[in-house]
Order: structure tokens, then sequence, then C-alpha cells
């Protein structure tokens, strides 16, 4: 068809023009700014760090790019210009180092968090992990295990107790922390897995049932990108993360020490 | 890992042919109705429904998602009253996928629809009246008829669109693999915890179905131009 060739030629060029900008314009935003890609449960306390940063750091300005850890990662192997990764846990950033995608030397654990199961406000909690094996509890949202650390912690739980076959029955899988906190705030799934910072921003909506010990500690780590073409700032933000005023505004959203 | 994945590559592939061929033959009854209405009946504020109808074309499908789970969620306005007066639920079950498919697809039906009876004569309506035939004797047997190449080109886009919808069924239905991670999640799913083995399989299989798709709709929609094959 003739039209269709001829709206592919006239298109092809204006999409490479289009992706050229868009490199552009990433690459400038790179040399200006610091880029810091950081698990989706860290996003209200480092907004909060990023503007006492800025405020400290005149002209430094920090964006931000929130998701669950393991995406982050993958676009770090992939190049994305990123200058700090802080993961939530250990094994997304031992990932990170075995590919020499982290200054290692930086590397540092900088909170602690612990795994709680949520229900809807109005619901009746569970009272241990057994109970979530009752009918009554139709659906689970978990993290989703290969990507999100929240459901690599939740799974090695509920392996250890017994109870992983039967609840990934009714498990709903979620992108993120924040996906599960979401679902259980609109009264979606019965209940649901996640650190208890996040619950603790919704108590309206979300109720603890209770705590759940992990074997491995939920400790966060923090490191400079080895790719990073900004490495004494990014220091700089990672050192900061690490004092006292921002070890301030983590344990004020309940985040423990390290 | 290979059969595995392959297996999981299958099970996406045929449930996104379920959730797109159930949303495209809601979309053909729903749509048609629709079209002709808009085509043949005056009333006021007939444009303005029709703008309203086309909607799903023109905003993100992650609004309709998020409208969809306000209204059909458990707390919704609908999906209370279903959960409570039925017990179906439509937030992370298939029918929920189909639903937010179907309506992003829908305006391509209704739009393609309106057209299609638009462009029928009028005369050869009357004609059929005037002969004696009822009211749905003549949709059935002369309006229909008549316009059906229009109508057809419309459900085979909405059916592709149905296929690759993404943004609007996530938030409604979710990614259970099985239930309602259909191809085009499986996808997303498969890139966000890097496996790219899986990714290449599946946006292969994508692709292979859509080439499909489209060399069924050149069978089924034969070209207009007499001469060309």
């Amino acid at each position: 068809m003739p039209s269709c060739c001829f709206r592919s030629v006239l298109l092809r060029p204006l999409a490479c023009v289009g992706a050229a900008a868009l490199v552009a314009a990433s690459g400038l935003a790179a040399a200006a700014d610091l880029t810091v890609s950081a698990a989706a449960s860290l996003t209200n306390a480092f907004q909060e760090i990023a503007t006492a940063f800025e405020a400290a750091n005149p002209g430094r300005k920090v964006q931000f790019n929130f998701a669950a850890s393991g995406p982050l990662l993958l676009q770090i192997a992939k190049g994305a210009p990123v200058d700090v990764f802080a993961s939530a846990d250990q094994e997304t950033m031992n990932q990170a180092e075995r590919q020499k995608l982290i200054v290692t030397a930086t590397r540092a654990n900088f909170v602690r968090n612990s795994l709680v199961v949520i229900v809807p406000a109005d619901r009746a909690p569970p009272k241990a992990l057994a109970d979530l094996v009752a009918p009554a509890v139709r659906q689970i949202a978990v993290g989703v295990p290969a990507s999100v650390p929240v459901g690599r912690y939740t799974k090695a739980v509920l392996e250890k107790a017994g109870l992983w076959a039967q609840v990934e029955a009714k498990m709903i899988g979620a992108q993120s922390v924040r996906q599960v906190l979401d679902y259980v705030a609109r009264g979606e799934v019965d209940a649901g897995f996640v650190y208890a910072t996040d619950a603790a921003l919704m108590p309206d909506k979300v109720r603890i049932a209770f705590t759940v010990p992990t074997e491995q500690p939920v400790l966060y780590p923090i490191a400079v990108v080895a790719a990073s073409g900004n490495a004494a700032a990014a220091e700089r933000f990672v050192a900061y993360v690490a004092s006292p005023p921002a070890q301030t505004v983590l344990a004020r959203y309940g985040f423990g020490k390290p | 890992m290979a059969s595995a994945s392959l297996d999981a590559a299958w099970i996406a592939l045929g449930l996104s042919l379920k959730v797109a061929l159930w949303a495209t033959a809601l979309d053909l009854v729903l749509g048609v109705a629709a079209g002709f209405a808009l085509a043949r009946l005056r009333f006021p504020g007939r444009e303005l429904v029709d703008s309203i109808l086309l909607l799903p074309m023109v905003l993100p499908p992650t609004v309709l998602g998020y409208y969809l789970l306000v209204v059909v969620g458990r707390r919704g306005w609908i999906g209370g009253w279903l959960e409570d007066t039925l017990g179906i639920r439509l937030v992370f079950t298939w029918q929920g996928a189909v639903l937010a498919a179907a309506i992003v697809a829908f305006p391509f039906v209704c739009k393609s629809a309106r057209a299609a009876f638009e462009n029928v004569d009028v005369q050869l309506e009357q004609a059929a009246r005037v002969l004696g035939l009822g009211a749905a004797a003549v949709f059935f047997r002369v309006t229909l008829p008549l316009a059906w190449r229009g109508i057809l080109a419309g459900v085979l886009l909405a059916f592709a669109r149905a296929f690759g919808e993404f943004g609007a069924t996530l938030m409604v239905a979710g990614s259970i693999p099985g239930r309602t991670q259909t191809l085009s999640i499986a996808v997303y799913e498969a890139v966000q915890a890097g496996q790219d083995d899986l990714a290449n399989l599946l946006v292969l299989l994508t692709s292979t179905a859509c080439i499909a798709v489209l060399l069924l709709a050149g069978r089924l929609a034969p070209a207009r131009i007499p001469g060309r094959s």
C-alpha cells in the first residue's frame, strides 16, 4: 500500500530526531542534576531529605526515580544515567556489585525496616500467618518475588512456614510495595505484605495485623553508581543520607537504625 | 526453564485471545447499536453523546483504568453492588480484563458503524418498507448487509486494540499468571524481572499473532478497488 510506505518514510526520520532529542535532554539533566534511583518504600522520606540536601548544597538539584529495586537495577544495568542507587534488600545490591555497576567502597547500609501483614481498616485482622490460609481471606497482595524485594522477603518467610503454596494460590502480584499498600487501602484484597513504614503512611485506611519476623533483616543499602558522571556529588548525597539530619527524617517515617 | 516459559507464553496467548474475543463480541453488539442510534436518531445532545462514546480513544488508558477501579472496585458504586447482590467481582478477574479491553476498543466499532450506517442509501430502506418489511427485517436484511463491510473493518481494529490492551487492564485486572496475565502484561512482567529470554519469546509470539490477525483481516475484508485481490 503506497500510503503506508509514504508514512513510514516520513515518520522514520522524525522518530530519529525525537530519539536524539531525548538522549540529548537526558544527558543534559545528568550533567546538572543528581539522579537517585531509590526503592519505592523510600519515596516520602527521600523527598524530604532531598529538600534539605538541596538547601545545604545550593545549585544542586536531586531527581528521583522511585520503583521496585529489581527494575531499578535493570535500568542501571542497561545504562540509565543514574548517580546513586538505594535498594530495599541486600540481594539486589549484591547483584549490582557482581555486575560492577556500583562503587563497592561507597556501599553502606543506612536504614532498617520490618515486614508486616496489613488488612483494610474495616476488616478483622488475622493473628498469625496460618490465619491467612482461612477461606475468608480470598486474595492477598504480595510484591512479585522476581523483581520486588518485599515480595522476596514475603516468599522466604512463607516458605519457611510451609504456607507459600497456599498463599501463592491467593496471591495478587504487585509491581512494588506501594502497589500492595494501594490494593489493601482500596479494599480490593483481604490482606497484604508491606514494610512497617508503608503501613504507617495510611493509618486510617490500613491496619497492621502483626509483624512478621524475617530470617534476613530488612536492611537498605545505598551506593554510588559506577557510571555516574557526578561521583563527587553522588558521594556527598550518600554521606548526607547517613548524617544525623537525614537519619532524623528517616526515623520520623519509622525507619530504624541499620 | 525453556519449556516452562514456553508453557507460560502459550497460556498468556490463550488468555489474550479469550479476553480480546469477548471484548470484541461485546463491542460488536453495543457498538453497532450505538452507531446505528447515532446515525439514524435525531436527539438533542447527539454530538455530545458521540464525543463521550469516543473518549476511550483519546483518554490515557491509566485514566480509564482509574475510572474503572473507582466504579467497579469493591468499594465502587457498581462494584460494591455487584459483589453484595450477585457475588460478582471484576477487579483482579479475567472478566475485569474483558471490561477494560471492551471499553478501550469500543470507539473503533462505534465510529465505523456510525459511518457505515450513514453511507447506506435511505431510499433502499424505504423501498424495503414499502414492499412490506417490518423495521427489524429492514435492519437485518437491508441496512446491516449494506453496512457490514465498514463495520467489519472497525471490528477488526477493535480486536487488535483489545488484544494489545495494557494500561487499563493492568490497573483493573492486575497481573495474575494464568488468570489475568495477558501477553502484553506478561511482556512487561518479564522485562521488569530481567527475564530477557521469556521477554524475547513473548514479543516474538505477540508479533506473530498480530501479523496473523492482519493477514486474516485482509482475507475477511477484501480490497474495495475492483480488480485488486
